[in-house]
């Protein structure tokens, strides 16, 4: 995703002299080729991620398109209150990019582990959130973020992540992908679990429980219309997300459903996702996944038994 | 320089005076609409006095101008003093001021981005300004269109980890048009700022970041006005450090740090209208 996001940045570069990129001590050779084409554009701040946020604020209040990067846990989280005061109150259109989210950097330790990013970004007025779900929705994402104008929060991974796409789908911000059909249930998928949710679908279906798979890259705004029909249609709807509870895309799912009066859901809410823990053990991303019941079989088992 | 700066240099206006009757613009103010911060207020008039009035290139007439200059407004606690000192430039009439600073006028005691013509950034909470600031004076350089920029911050403010990220990271830049003014009144909230984290030797500090540093007697505006158009002539960023202090101008007030909280009643009013000849 990491090089996608690079590759897509250089070429809305090329498009837009606006666009900015400010690094937190971060990228060493990813932006080589950015670095090379624009050495003025491009600003190393630093391990110092608040000032990396006013700074992008400050450029965007004098007309520039900034995007802020670094690691998911740091980016959004050590500058909370800078993307809350310069960016979100002052409405300005700068992308904060985290990247490593979930458990892409899972062997580095809980320090490294980005699992309450949604839940920071998601509370936030005038903020966009999203979290594309292999690296061609990346691509789309960062320019759909880019066209918004207004504050995003772009979530990544890290690199060679499963492609699902084969070609660049139709890709809006507040929308969700369906990849498949199904009338039984229907899997949303937030950011990197993609992958897992396309292979969990197809054995479901297999299994006679037949799966729609929707990429639900933008957590806020939710697709409302989307979360209306599976509702009424399903006998399940999963959220699978590399988050804690609170907070993030099942939470948002569940705030939505807890608001509909009359109720016209059929479909009972389930979740696959981290859970309210720090993951303190020794291990690699499938591993924490496993830990979380974010395996092809968990989900699987965890949806046929929704379903009867 | 535009022609409306020049045209006040060539006016040579009384700043002393300026300053005065901002200080009572603030004063009533703070009484009208119940606002406290007055001390920190008092503390910064001659240093708005100055940036406003020839100090910098600001004006109504120009507040849209991609490159007019940027005042920065970091202690957002004082925002009676910037609109007092936005209202005297004449950005909007003093009576529309107070009509929206009173009770339920819509004001807030804090700038929001766009709350009254020519306030350029939101602030209120502590040490975010130099960082605005900085991204300014970086986007000055990245789009090739001069202009300065003014942060004016206090020194409580300097116990903010963000401001010396800000700091380091301009003097690596040599954002030479960045000038970063720190009202130094020598108190915070709650209590001396010295004693509270070690400030001092505030200027040092400054300097062992990049910068190019000054220390002045900030209730001096025709030497501060001097200072700030002076910003951009150098090859690094300035740090002004004002020594000022807190309730300046008014003699029941100087230096009391009650006065970070309280508001004059009608009898305190009096005073200050008799200080200062005005009404």
């Amino acid at each position: 995703m990491r090089n996608a996001f690079a590759a897509e940045l250089l070429t809305l570069a090329e498009e837009n002299e606006r666009v900015v990129l400010l690094s937190g001590d971060m990228g060493n050779n990813l932006f080589n080729a950015f670095k090379k084409r624009f050495p003025d554009r491009f600003i190393n701040c630093g391990a110092a991620e608040a000032n990396m946020t006013g700074i992008a604020a400050g450029m965007a209040l004098a007309g520039l398109l900034p995007i802020t990067y670094s690691i998911a846990s740091f980016n959004p989280g050590r500058c909370a209150e800078q993307v809350r005061i310069d960016i979100c109150l002052q409405n300005l259109p700068v992308i904060v990019v985290g990247v490593g989210a979930g458990f892409s950097y899972a062997s580095l330790g809980p320090t490294h582990h980005s699992l309450e990013d949604i839940a920071w970004m998601r509370s936030l007025p005038n903020m966009t959130v999203i979290c594309p779900g292999d690296a061609v929705e990346t691509r789309c994402a960062l320019r759909a973020a880019l066209h918004h104008g207004g504050p995003a929060y772009l979530r990544l991974g890290k690199k060679n992540e499963p492609i699902v796409h084969a070609t660049p789908p139709e890709f809006v911000l507040g929308k969700g992908i369906s990849l498949s059909e199904g009338q039984d249930a229907c899997l949303l998928s937030v950011g990197t679990l993609l992958p897992l949710a396309v292979e969990a679908a197809q054995i479901l279906s297999s299994q006679g429980i037949a799966t729609e798979v929707v990429s639900l890259h933008t957590v806020k705004p939710l697709d409302t219309a989307l979360l209306q029909r599976i509702f009424a249609t399903k006998k399940v709807v999963a959220v699978l997300e590399e988050h804690v509870p609170s907070g993030g895309a099942w939470s948002a799912v569940a705030e939505w459903l807890s608001m509909q009066h009359p109720t016209t859901a059929k479909a009972r809410l389930v979740r696959c996702g981290a859970k309210d823990v720090f993951y303190t053990q020794g291990g690699n991303a499938a591993w924490a996944q496993q830990l979380s019941g974010l395996t092809v079989s968990d989900v699987c088992s965890t949806i046929a038994s929704a379903a009867t | 320089m535009t022609i409306l700066s020049e045209h006040f240099e060539d006016a040579m206006p009384d700043l002393n005076a300026i300053a005065r009757q901002l200080r009572f613009d603030i004063i009533s103010l703070s009484h009208a609409a119940r606002a406290a911060h007055i001390g920190s207020c008092l503390s910064c008039a001659d240093i708005l006095a100055a940036a406003y009035n020839g100090g910098l290139n600001i004006s109504p007439e120009t507040a849209a101008s991609p490159s007019r200059d940027r005042l920065v407004f970091s202690k957002g606690h004082c925002a009676a003093a910037l609109f007092c000192a936005l209202a005297q430039r004449g950005f909007f009439s003093r009576e529309k001021l107070f009509a929206a600073f009173n009770k339920n006028g819509g004001l807030q005691e804090h700038p929001n981005l766009g709350a009254m013509h020519g306030v350029e950034n939101a602030s209120g909470s502590l040490g975010h300004g130099l960082s605005l600031g900085l991204g300014m004076a970086l986007a000055s350089r990245i789009e090739g269109v001069p202009f300065r920029v003014c942060v004016i911050m206090g020194d409580g403010e300097c116990n903010e980890g963000s401001v010396w990220e800000a700091a380091m990271l301009a003097g690596a830049q040599k954002t030479a048009n960045l000038c970063a003014v720190v009202d130094a009144n020598r108190w915070q909230a709650t209590g001396r700022s010295n004693e509270i984290t070690a400030l001092e030797p505030l200027a040092d500090k400054w300097r062992a970041f990049g910068w190019q540093a000054v220390e002045l007697d900030g209730h001096d505006p025709d030497t501060l006005k001097a200072a700030l158009q002076e910003v951009g002539t150098g090859t690094r960023p300035l740090a002004i450090v004002a020594r000022t202090i807190k309730g300046k101008g008014i003699s029941f007030m100087e230096d009391d740090n009650n006065w970070h909280y309280r508001i004059p009643n009608e009898a305190e009013m009096n005073l200050v209208r008799e200080e200062l000849g005005l009404s």
